[in-house]
């Protein structure tokens, strides 16, 4: 046997003992999570570009109001204390779940539920008025696309409140296995998500709207 | 088979996941991001509105305002954290935040330049005769 041969053997049981401290495939809470998360990624990206075409056409009024004469900051400041309780109990119906606590977390699921009712209920009320006033999608290129980013996130937390109410009647039909566990983990993700899309909507629409 | 619970390898973390099994810390970890967050939230409103700062600066401390508490929901309500197992989060979050700026930068630069290069209207429509 050569050098060559023998250093070979040596690398190669190196190797072998790297193979069998490997701990093998991740478990499929995990893999659920981050392919969950690509998505809600995925997701980001189609908001970005309603909010590159919102900052595009944002001057485009076509002699129409801007949104400095049509936001009413005190109506978003109620939104957004909706969305972000809604979030915090989101984040305890998880803690519920994962101590199996059946009624805290149909507790939580359901003041999360009332959270985003009430912000859906706030945002009807706003977009309502808007075209009350004439300041329909219609109306120019810059309410065509506030109507399509603001109203693209309304129709999320809308599809998220299904999802929510199916979780709850699942866990109570099916209890807390582990199928739904990941479910819940997805859920829990996507509504937080939901929040922080609403944290950059209230920022660049509401507030740098009306501060310019 | 679904019903089979399985072996949770608490070393692993997904994105919304908690390291901790205990509720204690983790409702901290919860009452902290919703405590961050409601400060930030009214900094962001206080300073839209207020006359006590320099104007110009307005905008600039609203986009930062944003981004730290997009930063705060990530950390404490997301769960993502800088630890070996959430590798993988991280990096898919770093692609797609390079994908949103893209997206934006790219669009804002091409369309004003676009703008501003473009005939005035009224020319266009004398063309058009």
């Amino acid at each position: 046997m050569t050098d060559a041969t023998l250093a070979f053997a040596e690398a190669d049981a190196h190797m072998q003992g790297a193979v069998v401290a490997h701990d093998g495939p991740a478990p499929k809470r995990i893999v659920t999570g981050y392919g969950f998360w690509i998505f809600l990624l995925s997701d980001i990206v189609m908001f970005s570009c309603f909010f590159a075409s919102y900052a595009v056409l944002l001057g485009q009024t076509a002699g129409g109001p801007s949104g400095a004469q049509l936001f009413d900051l005190k109506g978003v400041a109620a939104e957004t204390a909706c969305l972000l309780l809604s979030s915090f109990t989101c984040g305890l119906a998880s803690i519920a779940a994962d101590v199996r606590s059946a009624r805290w977390y149909q507790a939580a699921m359901a003041a999360t539920c009332v959270l985003g009712l009430a912000f859906l209920a706030l945002e009807g009320h706003e977009f309502a008025g808007l075209v009350a006033r004439g300041a329909g999608p219609t109306r120019s290129a810059f309410l065509s696309a506030f109507f399509a980013l603001v109203g693209c996130h309304g129709m999320h937390v809308s599809a998220g409140i299904l999802w929510l109410l199916t979780m709850m009647a699942q866990v109570f039909a099916k209890g807390f296995r582990a199928d739904i566990m990941r479910r819940l983990l997805c859920f829990a993700l996507f509504w937080h998500a939901l929040d922080i899309i609403w944290v950059a909507i209230f920022s660049v629409v509401y507030l740098l709207g009306s501060a310019a | 088979m679904s019903e089979l619970h399985e072996l949770h390898d608490y070393r692993d973390v997904a994105p919304g996941d908690e390291e901790e099994v205990r509720v204690g810390p983790r409702l901290l970890g919860y009452v902290v991001g919703l405590g961050l967050a409601i400060v930030l939230t009214i900094t962001s409103f206080f300073v839209a509105g207020t006359d006590l700062v320099w104007q110009p600066s307005i905008p600039v401390a609203l986009v930062v305002l944003a981004m730290a508490q997009m930063g705060v929901h990530l950390v404490f309500f997301l769960h993502i954290t800088t630890g070996a197992d959430n590798t993988n989060n991280v990096l898919a979050l770093a692609f797609g935040l390079l994908i949103v700026f893209l997206v934006i930068g790219g669009s804002l630069w091409i369309m004003s330049n676009l703008n501003h290069n473009m005939m005035p209207m009224d020319q266009i429509m004398q063309m058009q005769r």
